[in-house]
């Protein structure tokens, strides 16, 4: 050991100074609150009855971390942390900006309506098992995901809600589960591992793994094949965590076994991890690569869209179904990533022109000029952004209302269910709603981002990539329509109808679920509330998303919050 | 070195890509083990083989004396090796339950999520 | 395995590996050894004893489910972080306090009760795999 004068000399060379206020914690605060509810709620694992009441409270505290650090990033800029004040790059940064802080706070958002729909529905077994802390956990890998600025802590946080997610899909431990989860963990750890091959090579390429310091490094540097490799690797492995077409078997085999609630929690957040990583690494670090993949990701885009489409049509259970609009979901986030060609105009998302012709904001304006070529890209990486954020919401909201659904009907087969607009109106009413978000009909959230994909589409010199996302839409119509029909619309059928594999279906669904229906709306209602606020009155969700999608096009104020001091 | 830790991760990943290509559960977990170890020699061989030295700071000095391995892809490593641990104990108890449950550890006889004969759903009502 | 040479050896054994992690625990903050390392030893120690004796006597001496010994860990790696909030440094920055304990100065850092959270993490999350496994083959 050095001398203690010595030590302090050293320390104030390696370590950042100066003291840091309450508001600067908003950084780390949602993984932080995640580990410590999660902690606390493992080590009372006996006193099930003490979970709903712990729990609820965390997420809300949660979502209120998640809330203030996305006004904290409006209002002052992407915000940076040193783990151990040690200077970057050196140290791991967790760095947020307008994209980290508005993927966190849905999925806070998401995590407590799944979290008040999981007191009643799940069982005190299930709960003896572990379901609370093990949401903790993941929702804290989910958070670090969205939070970090280092790319190998990125890929912890990837295993950090996988173990998470692991625990999840076979609570229960029944014959289904185990099948579908054998597949999913396998094929997962396949894509992170792929993931750490890539940081392996990138790593050697660059020798840091700060992304700030990757995205400056990657601008000075010659790509001689390397890079390019490297972000085909990423496109791979992020692919197969997103569900992107080729890699995407282990979604329908696996998502529909486990509780409908941890269904929802997968559909909203586990993909969108994967997308959110993507638009990251390739769009904020290798930008020219990025521009040579944009054909290979159209057409990945538009397959995925098209096998999400069709699949969906094809299911005759409502959580298989729901499992293919995921990944048509998947397919249209995909297809923003697309639009990086030069063809065609800069031409500004129509939402955002209307927000700054209604408030006059000068800053829409005074940025285009700024980034002169990038049109279709942000514009593309807006909408992208956007129906992301819609596809959380509404992918959870579905598994959630379809298994409130499932359980009045006492089964998910399409075959067996009917009559719930009689049974259940406001349910079904709910139902409608959600089941018109995710077509993308007007006027709820799923209508805007299309409208500016397919603008986009056709601004960028992809017309077909355009009416791919249309054809999407309307498969996906008919499929929700026939959802609609079929469980809610028509009469019940006669059970001697419904034919073999219905009669054991019930067993599955727990009836003490029924018996406060308000507890199961509520969550639904809430969902509700942002998909018709986020249809009707866009433009304020879209004005964040462009400015979401700037801040990775154009990283300026990202790098300048990592090594600009740090710590404010 | 450098050149000769490349042919070793090579030979490793396909050894590891060939056992993970089987139906059967137990080579497929072999597979992840090599798989988990070839990754870690790759990260090790991406730091550059420099030196063999230890990075450790002697007494009364402020930095390393002579050329030392490089720390960072060792860091790496050793969190790599703890994932791939956990993962390979959770991984080993799942399969033995999916094989005691299911009855089988070839995953193309697994068919219990997704029905071989789900039939189409209703075209009408 | 439940030969009596090795069940009479087996609880020394276990408690000579506890006490050896410890050790490896303690040492780690400058010397090779740490949280992880430690865990793995006291978790196969109490592997080794639940092959010899049976998994119902290794539950009965951990006393704490194996889970809520995780807990513990992990609890004490988050305080361990948020410790740094009024000392109004960066998340997770190392502090250190120097107090005389019977005339010894003894070192105790938020490093070290980081370290002993990774260590009950990876003894409570290990033993409850081995347990099960081992539940499982002898039923």
């Amino acid at each position: 050991m050095a001398a203690p004068s010595e030590t302090a000399h050293l320390k104030a060379e390696a370590m950042i100074h100066g003291a840091l206020a309450p508001s600067d914690y908003l950084v780390v605060a949602p993984v932080a609150v995640c580990f410590l509810f999660g902690a606390v709620l493992l080590m009372v694992r006996k006193r099930v009855d003490w979970h709903p009441w712990l729990a609820i409270p965390g997420f809300a505290l949660l979502l209120a971390v998640d809330v203030m650090l996305l006004l904290k990033v409006v209002a002052d800029g992407p915000q940076t942390m040193m783990m151990g004040a040690w200077k970057p790059p050196f140290g791991i940064a967790f760095t947020v900006d307008m994209l980290g802080a508005l993927f966190v706070a849905t999925a806070g958002f998401v995590a407590l309506a799944a979290a008040i729909h999981a007191t009643l529905s799940m069982s005190l077994v299930e709960r003896r098992y572990g379901f609370f802390p093990f949401m903790f956990l993941m929702m804290g890998g989910v958070s670090g995901a969205f939070l970090t600025g280092d790319i190998f802590n990125l890929y912890v946080w990837f295993e950090v809600l996988l173990i998470g997610s692991f625990g999840l899909l076979i609570l229960g431990s029944e014959h289904e589960q185990l099948d579908g989860a054998t597949k999913y963990c396998f094929l997962n750890l396949v894509a992170t591992t792929l993931f750490l091959i890539t940081t392996g090579y990138l790593y050697g390429l660059f020798g840091t793994l700060n992304m700030a310091d990757i995205a400056q490094k990657a601008g000075r540097l010659e790509d001689d094949g390397a890079m390019l490799t490297i972000a085909v690797l990423y496109l791979v492995a992020f692919g197969m965590k997103a569900a992107a077409f080729p890699l995407n078997y282990w979604l329908p085999a696996s998502y529909h076994t486990p509780r409908f609630v941890v269904s929802a929690l997968f559909a909203g957040l586990l993909t969108k991890v994967g997308v959110y990583a993507l638009i990251r690494v390739l769009l904020m670090l290798f930008p020219p690569q990025h521009a040579e993949l944009a054909t290979l990701i159209a057409w990945v885009a538009a397959l995925t869209m098209l096998v999400g489409a069709f699949g969906a049509l094809a299911q005759s259970d409502l959580r298989r179904l729901l499992n293919y609009f995921v990944i048509a979901g998947i397919g249209t986030i995909l297809a923003g990533l697309a639009l990086a060609g030069d063809g065609g105009a800069a031409e500004p998302s129509i939402i955002a022109t209307a927000a700054s012709a209604a408030t006059a904001a000068p800053a829409d304006a005074a940025a285009a000029p700024l980034l002169p070529g990038s049109g279709p890209l942000v514009v593309g990486l807006s909408g992208a952004v956007f129906y992301a954020l819609h596809s959380i919401v509404v992918m959870t909201a579905l598994y959630l209302a379809g298994g409130t659904a499932s359980r009045v009907a006492g089964s998910s087969s399409l075959v067996v269910m009917g009559g719930l607009w009689r049974a259940r109106p406001g349910l079904a009413a709910l139902m409608l709603v959600f089941l018109f978000a995710v077509s993308g009909l007007p006027p709820f959230s799923g209508f805007w981002p299309k409208v500016i994909l397919v603008r986009g589409a056709f601004g960028a010199g992809l017309p077909w990539l355009g009416a791919v996302i249309l054809v999407t839409g309307f498969l996906m119509t008919i499929a929700s329509a026939r959802v609609f029909a079929l469980a809610f619309w028509r009469n019940a059928p006669e059970p001697a109808a419904a034919g073999p594999g219905a009669g054991n279906a019930p067993a599955r669904f727990d009836p003490k679920g029924e018996a406060s229906p308000v507890a199961a709306m509520l969550p639904l209602v809430l969902l509700a509330a942002f998909v018709v606020a986020a249809g009707v009155f866009p433009q304020w969700l879209a004005s964040l998303t462009d400015e979401a999608a700037r801040g990775v096009v154009d990283p300026a104020a990202y790098l300048g919050s990592v090594f600009g001091g740090g710590g404010s | 070195m450098e050149t000769a830790l490349s042919f070793v991760v090579g030979c490793l990943f396909a050894v590891a890509l060939y056992l993970l290509l089987s139906k059967h559960i137990i080579r497929m977990l072999l597979g992840v083990v090599l798989l988990g170890n070839a990754v870690n020699i790759l990260i090790f061989t991406a730091g550059r083989v420099s030196s063999v030295a230890p990075p450790l700071v002697p007494e009364g000095a402020k930095a390393p004396l002579d050329a030392v391995a490089n720390p960072l892809p060792q860091a790496l490593i050793l969190t790599a090796i703890v994932i791939s641990f956990s993962f390979f104990a959770f991984l080993l108890v799942l399969a033995y339950r999916a094989y005691q449950d299911l009855g089988t550890d070839d995953t193309d006889e697994m068919r219990v999520a997704e029905p071989e004969n789900d039939g189409l759903p209703p075209l009408g009502y | 395995m439940r030969t009596i040479i090795f069940r009479f050896t087996a609880p020394y054994l276990t408690a000579l590996m506890v006490l050896f992690s410890i050790f490896v625990l303690l040492r780690g903050h400058n010397d090779p050894g740490g949280g992880f390392i430690g865990g793995l030893i006291a978790a196969s120690a109490f592997a080794i004893y639940g092959i010899a004796c049976g998994v119902a006597a290794v539950r009965r001496a951990l006393y704490f489910h194996p889970m809520a010994i995780s807990a513990a860990g992990l609890l004490f790696a988050v305080v361990a972080g948020l410790l740094s909030i009024p000392a109004g440094t960066g998340f997770m920055t190392g502090l250190w306090i120097f107090p005389h304990v019977f005339g010894t100065e003894l070192a105790l850092s938020t490093p070290m009760l980081f370290d002993i959270g990774v260590y009950l993490v990876v003894v409570g999350g290990i033993s409850s795999i081995a347990l099960a496994l081992e539940e499982r083959e002898s039923d």
